[in-house]
This record gives C-alpha cells, structure tokens and sequence, in this order.
C-alpha cells in the first residue's frame, strides 16, 4: 500500500546540528531530544515535500538495506514523534 | 605516572531569563526570590544580547524568557529578537497580563518559537482569587487564543496545590479547548513563597496520590492529541527529583540583575558566591564560578548519596531543598526514603491548615 504522507516538523520544532553536544538535537517546546544517527538521518528527510515512500526508498537506496525494515524503523519512528506533537504528517 | 583526562564539562543546554520580578499577579507560589530584585537595578537590552550571544556560543540550544512577567519589559520585542538572532530557540514564559496581541504579533515576528501561559485554575473565580488579580483568568484565556492564532505552539502550565488538585482533569479539557499541544501540571515546589504558604497549598497524601494516578490516566485518554508532562508532589515521593537534571550541568539562570545562578532558588543557600555577568563572561562563570561549581559531580555527597546506585539519576535531588529541611545543603534532600531526615518531610506535609495566602507583592526600595 503507497504511503504519500509528507512528514514535517511543526511549528516549534526543529532539528539542528549542535557542536557544543556531540551532535543533532531535535527542539521542542521546552523539550529537546538528542537525535542518535539512525534517526538525524530519518528526520533530514522530513522535509515536507519527501512522501514516506520516497524517504523509505531513499534510504533503502543510500544504506543498501532492506526496504520493510527501513520502512518499519521510519513508520515506528515518525509515529512516536508524531504522538508527542513532534512531527505531523502534511 | 598516572595521567589521567578530566572529566570534560558538559555544555548547557538551556538558560532560564528573568527579564523582570515584575508582575502584575500575586501567585502565593511563585519561584521567585523572596527579596525581588528591583527595576532599577535590571540588565539592559544590549547587556541581554550579549548573555544570548555567549550562552549560542557555550552552547545553549533554548532560552526561557521569563521573570516575574516578561510583559513588564518594554524592550522585550527587542530582547527577543536578540536572543533568536543569536540561534537561540525562543520560549516565552508569561502570565499573559501585560502582553497584548500587537506585542505578541511583534513578538512572533522577531522569531518567538514557543509561548507557554500559567493558569491558575479551571474555575475562573478561582484562578483569579489564587493569582490575587481580578480578570486574569480572562485574559489569560483571550491571549491564548491569539497564540493559536497566530500558529504558534502553545503550553498552558498549571501549578497544582490544595485549591485546585481535584480538577486536573478540567484543567486539561480547558488546555484542549485552548487549543494548547502541551500541558505542563507541576506540583508547587516549597522554596521561598510556597515554603511561606506551605500549610496552606499543600494537598492531602490522599490527593496527591490521587492526582498522579489521573494524570496517568489522562495520558492514556489523550495520547496523540495533547503531549502531558508532570512534576511530581515531592513532598510524597520515594525518591528526590533530578532537580535542574544536576547541578551546574543542564542550565543556568540570570537574574534580573544579572547574577548567574544554578537554579532559580539557589540564593537561598548561604555561603555560596554568585557571579555577575556585568562582571564576568557567561563561559567564565560557567565553568569558574564558585556556585556553579560547589555542587556539581558527585565529589560533594555525603552519605546515603555517595555510595547510593542512583546517584547519577537524581544527583541527590535538590541541593535547596536540603538546606531548606536540614539545614545542609550537602545532605541528601530528605524527600528521599534513605534520608535519615525522611520523616521531617512526612510530618511538614501533614501539616495542612486552612487560611490566607500571603500573596507574592513588590515591596519599593
């Protein structure tokens, strides 16, 4: 089944790269996360124009991994964060 | 010969601004300082900048802008684009009293981020009578919705005490129809005005129980749909909070005046020596400053702390809270079970009595 949801950060949140702390950190509302590798490289694709297919496909691509996992670690991923307010789908 | 690396000082990650002790409101728990400090004596717009500029560059990813109520400043449209201006994520702290929807319009095109807005309680009489300011609860609810408006993420924070425990579950059918994604139900926490107003907030065990198993139960009921974070009731609970995620670790606060310290309290332990930022830089006080270093690792602890498992999870909780109940401020916090003093904190918070707040008020200089 296609997944054509558009994944973006809300108003609010952010993701950026941060020397001080060894490296990507994900800004919320008096919140922040700090983002391990697998994951910075999920959420720099969730640019609101990507469908979750073309992330999936992407990274299934760039890593030469399987596609059902990557596309299971992107699903369960983004939709923890989409529970917490962190991320919407458009 | 033995070398070996220091441990490396963390970086912090947020700064708490207290623009102002200003406020137009009374709240009988207020975090700030039983002596406020004066507008006179309040840093400068520029002075302001240059803290956001050297907090950017030590690393801070969030400021809180805060007071008192941020309002009161003139100049906080101009604060805040100097703190966004210098990378920083922009949260504002507010009573809404004294922030109109043209500042918040201004406000959020210098780049706020986040707003989060206190409310008293779910009964607008009620929240009204606890802030000591008629009409706040309106307009407080008015700004609210000018937040959403205008797209920006909204918190609304409530502090939970014996008036208005029993509607948590109000509190955030109200938060929802505010439109707010995030609803944050502190506990009072008893330092300076709420230790003054200690008998008169604090709640049963029997409530407090009762108030962290609905806000359990609230969690499930609204997942996905309002994010809901809790401070616990410490005066119940087994073990200390990790107050400021440990001590000169996470963040840092500047008072109105400009004096840095480790958590908003931290005054109120004696002997401990604040630097100012009108003397010193950020990154100097930081690292060098005597508060910020007298309580930081684990070198300070005394027993149960120093050999305890969990003494990098709470860090032997709060360091004011200790002095407060002990008289040390090396003791362990005795909200923790394994503090010899435990049994103080049972007995203070039995001790519940009906009666006048003594409202948070300026006194002029």
């Amino acid at each position: 089944m296609p997944d054509e949801r558009k994944p973006r950060f809300p108003r609010g949140v952010r993701l950026v790269n941060s020397e001080a702390h060894g490296g990507w950190v994900l800004l919320a509302p008096e919140r922040l996360f700090k983002a391990d590798p697998i994951a910075v490289e999920i959420l720099k694709r969730c640019s609101g124009e990507a469908t979750m297919d073309a992330i999936v496909d992407d990274l299934a691509t760039t890593y030469n991994a399987p596609r059902e996992r990557i596309a299971a670690d992107v699903g369960k991923l983004l939709g923890d964060l989409a529970d917490k307010k962190l991320l919407e789908f458009g | 010969m033995n070398v070996s690396e220091a441990p490396r000082l963390p970086a912090p990650m947020g700064l708490l601004a207290e623009l102002t002790h200003r406020c137009p409101l009374g709240c009988p728990y207020c975090s700030n300082p039983l002596a406020l400090e004066q507008a006179a004596d309040e840093l400068d717009t520029e002075t302001w900048a240059r803290i956001f500029r050297e907090a950017a560059a030590l690393g801070v990813l969030q400021v809180h802008l805060s007071g008192g109520e941020p309002g009161a400043r003139r100049d906080l449209v101009a604060i805040t684009s100097t703190a966004h201006d210098a990378g920083l994520y922009t949260n504002l702290i507010t009573s809404a009293v004294g922030i109109t929807a043209q500042t918040l319009k201004a406000l959020t095109d210098a780049g706020l981020d986040h707003v989060q807005i206190s409310i008293q309680d779910s009964d607008p009489e009620s929240a009204d009578r606890i802030a000591g300011y008629d009409g706040g609860f309106a307009r407080k609810r008015a700004l609210a919705a000018e937040v959403v408006r205008l797209g920006l993420p909204l918190t609304i924070n409530m502090v939970v005490h014996r008036a208005n425990i029993d509607r948590i579950d109000s509190m955030v059918d109200m938060a929802l129809a505010f439109g707010a994604s995030r609803i944050e139900i502190a506990h009072a926490q008893y330092y300076g005005w709420a230790l003054k107003n200690r008998a008169a907030l604090m709640p049963t065990r029997e409530q407090a129980e009762a108030a962290v198993a609905q806000v359990e139960a609230l969690r499930k009921q609204h997942h996905g749909r309002i994010v809901i974070d809790a401070v616990i009731p410490d005066y119940y609970a087994r073990f200390p909070k990790a107050c400021v995620g440990g001590w000169g670790r996470r963040s840092l606060n500047v008072t109105p005046s400009g004096r840095v310290l480790p958590c908003h309290a931290a005054e109120i332990i004696p002997g401990l020596e604040f630097w100012n930022v009108r003397e010193h830089s950020l990154a100097d006080i930081w690292t060098n400053a005597p508060s910020f270093r007298a309580f930081r690792g684990s070198d300070w602890m005394q027993e149960p702390c120093r050999s305890c498992a969990r003494k990098e999870i709470d860090f032997g909780g709060c360091r004011c809270q200790a002095f407060l109940l002990t008289g040390d401020a090396a003791a362990a916090d005795p909200v923790c079970h394994l503090s010899p003093r435990h049994a103080d904190v049972e007995a203070l918070a039995a001790q519940q009595a009906q009666g006048d707040y003594t409202y948070r008020r300026q006194v002029k200089a």
